[in-house]
């Protein structure tokens, strides 16, 4: 027995939306009622916090004024946030310290030097990137050094490291950290994986040796304590001597992280590499070292992060950094207004927030892009 | 300590800079080959020492070391200012790293016999109490029962301690980690008065969001004696420090300032005045400079009194009165010997 509709059933409802604007709220935001119950008390909270700041950072400030006065509220006749006039009216002192200011078109082509060749590096398809690490890691810094410091060769007056300040010895102190930490960073990790018991222990010593001490106390020492164990006709630029011990300091580090991208590369690799009939530098070099490190971009980044933020404890021995700089201007009597503080530290905040987002989102690039040869190959 | 520029990447592979440096045991000949004096400071005390928005400083402090270069280079802007913490000032004047320390430090003994030695002092201050006006309170011993605000780690809460323990006062005491927070809670009403060195509470005080509705009480509670240090076991160098701030007191006390230096060192016929801007005499040569070092402070910085009413009194926003840094003659304690 058979048998057959006769009438058409009637039309069911459509499905429930999964494209569009609407359908994507449903579905990330409220599929069920742990997801809505975490939106509404992510939104409750963001509702609560955001105006505050905003109040606080843009619409009460103070753009403008010639002293703390203006941004007192019986002044402004209205409540004041943020008083960026005094950042305004410090900045010069805040990008440059002491420098003297007919010479400030030097740091100005250093910071423009360093956008340059970091974007040279960045920029992953850009011609001739061997020639630009060498720019980076060897002349850009002897030449920005010549640049900054002045030298009868270059015919630019002398102007002592004492002089510079603010975001200029931040960028400095960061950037010379950064640029020594990633090569000796990978020369000590190669040197601890290495066969030779003596170089193997040394490397190993020095990595626990500055791994275990704080960098305050390598400052202290180096800032401190230094001139006096040495002669006394022997003086190391006050800088410098903060410089090489952050570098040092951030090097054992990164041979840490990148000794961890060669530990997960299979030994397969290295074997198969000699196999084919490379040497044994040819295989670090052009297979194993280049997995390892592509690995490990995250744990780079992060100790870059890090190394950038750390920065700061240099103003504890005396070096004006940016955060120092910051406190000094706060000092002036004519600029004490209740919200000056809190407008240094929402600067110095925003500051620090632009750089560490912007290297954390192109290591992001960078592994987005590595993943993705990894996936047209396979 | 002038260093040969070496490539950054020398440094980097702790090739350390090698230059010529200064010996120890004479400071001043030692700047004199540096071509620069470099100055200890605190880096933002205000009045004391701070920086302007271009980068150029500024502060009493600031200024005894200016005359001090304008004494010996004939330029007060031959110095160079470190900012040191409470932490690192007194190994930095040991280490041989500046040389003179003028970063409002207070002369006391164990700092004396230990560290360095304090050749004159500069500024008079003392541990006082901000309070509101409302509460109507003109002397310290009115706080009986008061809850006073502090700033942990400092020498403010002994001195608080044994002030009214002594008088058999009570009182609670509330402290913080910064004098942000111990000025917040003071405006929150959390205390009843906030202590610090006076020098300070004029600057906290505007720092309020009223400042007219608080007070500063005029009793102080103890001695704080602000002096630049030297190192120890350079007489030469300390006998200079202690008469450059002389010189500057001399010379307000003979009505020289800044202002009228050139003209009176023209057609005064004061012998004191003749001797004090090296018209007379050979004064200068004991110290090591020319017999117109005196001039030389007068005209680049001016006197005690220039400098003290150009970063603290009553022109500046702080109008800290001159109070024990009056003049000996106006009932103060600044006195100068006698230049002769």
């Amino acid at each position: 027995m058979s048998v057959v509709r006769e009438t058409l059933l009637p039309p069911a409802p459509p499905p429930r939306r999964t494209g569009g604007a609407l359908g994507w709220l449903r579905q990330n935001l409220f599929s069920g009622p742990g997801n809505t119950l975490t939106t509404l008390a992510i939104l409750a909270a963001l509702a609560l916090l955001l105006p505050p700041v905003v109040r606080f950072l843009v619409t009460d400030a103070v753009w403008s004024g010639a002293s703390g006065e203006a941004c007192r509220p019986e002044v402004a006749g209205r409540p004041v946030g943020a008083c960026w006039a005094f950042i305004g009216a410090k900045i010069n002192y805040l990008v440059y310290g002491s420098y003297p200011a007919a010479e400030r078109w030097r740091p100005n082509l250093f910071f423009a030097l360093v956008a340059a060749s970091a974007a040279w590096m960045l920029w992953l398809d850009a011609p001739r990137r061997g020639l630009g690490a060498l720019f980076v890691f060897l002349a850009g810094p002897v030449l920005s050094y010549g640049l900054l410091s002045g030298s009868s060769v270059l015919g630019l007056v002398p102007v002592a490291t004492s002089l510079w300040g603010g975001m200029l010895v931040t960028l400095v102190v960061s950037l010379v950290g950064i640029v020594a930490a990633l090569p000796l960073g990978i020369l000590l990790a190669l040197g601890r994986r290495s066969d030779l018991p003596i170089l193997r222990y040394a490397c190993i010593g020095f990595i626990e040796f500055w791994r275990g001490v704080p960098l305050i106390t390598v400052l202290f020492m180096a800032n401190v304590m230094l001139p006096l164990f040495l002669p006394g006709d022997i003086t190391v630029d006050r800088l410098v001597r903060p410089l090489v011990g952050i570098a040092l300091f951030a090097s054992a580090y990164m041979a840490e992280v990148v000794r961890g991208g060669l530990q997960a590369i299979p030994e397969g690799q290295g074997r198969a590499a000699l196999a084919l009939g490379l040497t044994r530098a040819q295989a670090m070099r052009l297979i194993v070292l280049p997995q390892a490190l592509k690995v490990v971009v995250p744990g780079i980044v992060n100790t870059l992060i890090g190394l950038f933020k750390d920065t700061t404890l240099v103003s504890i021995v005396g070096i004006a950094d940016f955060i120092r700089v910051l406190e000094a201007a706060r000092a002036d009597p004519r600029w004490s207004a209740p919200t000056i503080p809190a407008t240094a530290y929402a600067f110095a905040a925003l500051f620090y927030l632009a750089f560490c987002f912007s290297m954390a989102r192109y290591a992001g690039f960078v592994e987005r892009r590595l993943a993705a040869g990894e996936r047209g190959r396979s | 300590m002038r260093s040969i520029p070496t490539a950054l990447l020398g440094a980097l592979l702790a090739v350390p800079a090698l230059a010529q440096g200064t010996p120890v045991h004479d400071t001043l000949t030692g700047v004199k080959a540096r071509g620069h004096l470099v100055c200890g400071v605190s880096g933002g005390v205000a009045g004391f020492s701070m920086p302007d928005g271009q980068g150029h400083w500024h502060g009493l402090d600031v200024d005894f070391c200016r005359a001090l270069a304008a004494a010996i280079f004939d330029d007060p802007e031959k110095v160079r200012f470190i900012p040191q913490s409470s932490a690192a000032r007194f190994t930095a004047l040991q280490s041989g790293e500046i040389d003179v320390l003028a970063r409002n430090t207070t002369w006391t003994l164990s700092r004396d016999t230990a560290a360095m030695n304090f050749p004159v002092i500069t500024f008079f201050d003392g541990q006082g109490f901000l309070v509101r006006k409302s509460l109507n309170v003109t002397q310290v011993k009115q706080l009986d029962r008061a809850t006073i605000c502090l700033q942990q780690g400092t020498t403010t809460e002994l001195n608080t301690a044994d002030w009214f323990r002594t008088r058999g006062l009570s009182y609670q005491v509330v402290t913080f980690a910064n004098s942000e927070q111990t000025l917040g809670a003071y405006e929150s009403g959390r205390c009843d008065a906030y202590s610090t060195d006076k020098s300070s509470l004029y600057g906290e005080r505007l720092k309020t969001a009223h400042p007219e509705e608080h007070v500063i009480l005029d009793e102080a509670i103890s001695k704080e004696p602000f002096a630049p240090g030297v190192r120890q076991g350079d007489d030469a160098w300390r006998d200079l420090v202690a008469w450059t701030h002389y010189a500057m007191v001399d010379a307000e006390e003979a009505g020289i300032g800044q202002a009228n230096v050139d003209e009176q060192r023209q057609k005064t016929l004061s012998p004191d005045v003749k001797r004090l801007l090296g018209l007379e005499g050979r004064y200068g040569r004991g110290l090591g400079l020319t017999d117109d070092w005196a001039y030389r402070i007068v005209h680049h910085v001016g006197n005690y009194g220039d400098a003290f009413s150009r970063n603290l009194g009553e022109a500046t926003p702080l109008k800290i009165p001159r109070g024990l840094n009056a003049l000996w003659t106006r009932g103060g304690l600044q006195y100068g010997p006698p230049i002769r």
